[in-house]
């Protein structure tokens, strides 16, 4: 069997598992969500934090939520790594710089995992079990949180209530991410990912000496990794270090739980809004552009145009023997394409369009199928738009889902949509106009040129993954980086809630003979056109000077 | 002015309780939970899955690469380049986290790729034969003509064109364990020939711990270069 057909079988056998997973856990998600009942641990849980769970927020209310519990948390991650040499359990590492805790807080926060630091040689047990692999959970229960509290603002009416943050929040946890991340923690181990508590210690070696190696609890942190669309690697090498991603199988199951939760969404909007063929129509765009990119993915790095490939022979470097071309491409498109970042292959060394597929990915706002969470919301955004793009040609004003989309609605869209565009933009072009930020590219050129673009697109739109090539332990990159990805993260979420407030205020309006069917396939293709047109428009002339330029002088 | 300072105040604690809370069930009692079980269920596995050669000595995982060189002439000179032991296979090179960190070579398990892009010195779309020191077209070019080199016995000449990219290319984690089936072909005419045996019988070898793709279609076809030397050991002692 060739390379290519074996790439192809592995895409259509995670697309057949992620269609088995689909409805029991999109429905499930969805009763998680609309369930009265409080379990036991959860109301000890409520009693510990001093929130009433029944409480219905409007949107400030439930905003305030979101936004408390994550500046705490971004305060606590930046004193525990401030803390760390003074700590049990740290392997013997020092404490972590101010930038670099900076940056590293503000990132597992905000569900990105840039890291700009090498896990192995920077991070103990405490900080890296105690606190990024906490926020894997939580950052990712905050995501889904407000995506749920949107869809609750298009399925209710005339209430202005969102939910209660603390009860998503506990929820997320307790019920959706926590059992699946123990069963697939196990699955991970089966496989040969490590879990264990032991120090640096010294093995053996074929030809004499020792290797030093690391212990780590990393099928626990791997797991959520990949399930919360988090993306740190427990290791600098990330997924594509043996002890994280050992085996082809542990390899397709890690891509699964990337796409598990962002995909089983669309089914839990289906349930909750009232109509699954609306959910369908949101997970056939996803699912016509993650497959249209993955296809596009696996064209360029098989033929692997590029001097030193053709010196080579194949696209390898920077790429493992046992996943191969194939398994690389689908990790790397599903991980650009969600908000994970993590890697089993490295990007940087990608042929040029491989590398500009991924950047495009990102830029395209993740969503297809996004992040957990911010995928649905970011996708409901590009809905909304496409509504009233269609509004605009004939003449009506738009509706979608039985709300109208009115002044305040298609502004609140527009300020999402511009935020991350305007983060990228202006901080790849100031990194590019001062003198210092380019000593940081290793590879020169259009390339070095993307090392940047990669590195702000990555961390505005909370991906993490990056052209690693930049040496980005640098106050200039950990600084602005950080404020990309807070700014990144916690705007759009501001908007989202604004504008879930102001649908759920609205009554419904009756669908008419006039009104624009969004269950349809013709509105599926016309979502597909409204994000690559508003992307492309955005982005083309940055891509134009980074990978495209590479692409097209291989 | 002080009641919204109350109010802040109070949101905070809530979010740090929150925190606390969540901090002990997903950052220490789930990850103690699973290392309990991992360790009961799958103590080699989530210890490494160390291997050991027929004397019980532990050579390392078979997980993680390592290099096969010659005890270098002077050990404490660290420019000096170790030279490959070719009486074993050798595995892809690992010229990982260039610029950025020391290259330990495989000793501490530092991982990270070279992160070099395609064009990298390359000059007008191609790369030119002399390419500047450290780039990926100088690291491609030359680890070809040491594969041809070191592969090329009395008998028995490789041709350019059959070195497969694998054995010229970096890879992701620079602890790649495995190499393609052909590069192991590729070396066991030389190894044959180094440790005095049968070629065929090498090539018996390698065809024996060739894994192939994961129910006939997951990952690529492998060779452990770690579990190939240790059988190739144990043949050459008995």
């Amino acid at each position: 069997m060739s390379s290519q057909i074996a790439g192809l079988l592995q895409l259509l056998a995670l697309i057949g598992a992620l269609a088995l997973a689909y409805r029991p856990l999109g429905d499930y998600m969805a009763r998680v969500y609309s369930s009265q009942k409080h379990y036991a641990p959860e109301r000890w849980i409520y009693r510990a934090i001093g929130a009433d769970p029944a409480v219905e927020m409007h949107w400030p209310a439930y905003l305030r939520g979101v936004l408390a519990f994550s500046a705490v948390s971004v305060l606590f991650l930046y004193g525990l790594q401030r803390l760390q040499g003074g700590m049990p359990g740290s392997l013997g590492f020092v404490s972590i710089d101010p930038d670099q805790a900076f940056n590293t807080a503000a990132s597992f926060v905000a569900n990105t995992n840039w890291q700009s630091y090498y896990g192995e040689q920077a991070m103990g047990h405490v900080v890296q079990t105690g606190g990024l692999a906490v926020q894997n959970f939580v950052s990712a229960a905050v995501g889904i949180a407000v995506a749920v509290a949107l869809v609750r603002g298009f399925a209710r009416s005339r209430t202005g209530e969102l939910g209660n943050f603390w009860a998503d929040l506990v929820r997320g946890v307790v019920r959706i991410l926590l059992p699946l991340a123990v069963i697939g923690a196990l699955v991970l181990v089966a496989c040969g990912v490590i879990q264990n508590f032991a120090g640096i210690h010294e093995v053996g070696q074929f030809t004499g000496g020792t290797q030093q190696w690391n212990g780590g609890a990393v099928a626990s942190q791997e797991v959520i990794k990949e399930l919360g669309t988090n993306g740190g690697g427990y290791f600098n090498a990330n997924s594509a270090h043996p002890f994280e991603n050992p085996t082809p199988f542990s390899n397709l199951f890690e891509i699964f739980l990337i796409l598990l939760i962002p995909f089983a969404l669309t089914r839990t909007f289906g349930r909750m809004v009232g109509s699954l063929r609306q959910g369908y129509a949101i997970l056939a765009t996803m699912g016509i552009i993650w497959i249209a990119f993955t296809a596009l993915m696996m064209w360029t790095e098989f033929a692997g145009r590029g001097p030193a490939f053709e010196v080579a022979g194949g696209a390898m470097e920077g790429k493992e023997t046992r996943f191969g071309i194939g398994a690389s491409s689908i990790f790397a498109v599903a991980t650009t394409l969600t908000s994970t970042g993590a890697v089993n292959s490295f990007h940087s060394s990608y042929t040029g369009f491989g590398g500009g597929i991924t950047m495009l990915g990102m830029q395209l706002g993740e969503i297809a199928p996004g992040g957990v969470g911010s995928g649905l919301y970011g996708m409901l955004i590009m809905a909304i738009i496409a509504v009233f793009i269609a509004g605009l040609m004939v003449g009506r004003t738009p509706e979608y889902l039985g709300k109208k989309i009115g002044t305040r609605e298609i502004k609140l869209a527009a300020c999402y949509i511009l935020v991350t565009p305007a983060l990228v933009l202006c901080f790849t072009a100031a990194a590019m106009a001062l003198p210092t930020p380019a000593d940081s590219m290793t590879n020169s050129g259009a390339h070095g040129f993307s090392e940047i673009l990669y590195a702000y697109t990555s961390g505005a739109n909370n991906n993490g993954s990056a052209f690693a090539g930049l040496n980005a332990d640098t106050q200039w990159f950990n600084s602005t980086i950080g404020i990309a990805m807070l700014l990144g993260r916690f705007l759009p979420m501001v908007f989202v809630l604004a504008l879930a407030g102001s649908l759920t205020e609205q009554k419904p309006v009756p669908e008419t003979a006039g009104t624009l069917r969004t269950d349809k396939p013709l509105y599926a293709g016309l979502l597909v056109g409204t994000i690559v047109i508003i992307t492309g428009l955005t982005y083309f002339p940055a891509l134009a000077l980074g990978p495209l330029a590479e692409g097209l002088a291989a | 002015m002080n009641t919204s300072v109350a109010k802040t105040a109070r949101l905070l604690g809530a979010g740090l309780r929150a925190l606390i809370v969540l901090t002990v069930i997903c950052g220490v009692i789930y990850p103690l939970a699973i290392t309990g079980v991992a360790q009961t269920l799958f103590p080699g596995k989530a210890d490494g899955s160390e291997i050991k050669d027929e004397g019980g000595r532990v050579v390392g995982s078979s997980l993680i690469g390592q290099t096969y060189t010659l005890p270098k002439s002077n050990p404490d000179d660290p420019e000096e380049a170790a030279k490959p032991d070719l009486r074993w296979f050798q595995p892809r090179p690992s010229n990982g986290l260039g610029a950025n960190s020391v290259n330990t070579q495989y000793t501490l398990l530092l991982s990270g790729a070279t992160n070099r892009s395609a064009d990298n010195g390359a000059v007008d779309g191609a790369c030119p034969k002399d390419a500047a020191e450290g780039t990926l077209c100088a690291q491609v070019t030359a680890a070809r003509q040491a594969v041809v080199a070191d592969n090329s016995t009395p008998t028995h000449r490789v041709r350019p064109e059959t070195v497969p990219a694998d054995a010229v290319t970096s890879s992701g984690s620079g602890l790649d364990p495995h190499i393609s089936p052909a590069y192991a072909e590729l070396q066991a005419h030389r190894v044959a020939e180094r440790n005095k045996l049968d070629v065929k019988r090498v090539e018996k070898l390698v065809r024996e711990h060739t894994k192939n793709r994961a129910l006939g279609f997951m990952g690529e076809p492998r060779v452990n270069v770690l579990e190939l030397n240790t059988a190739l050991k144990s043949l050459t002692q008995s």
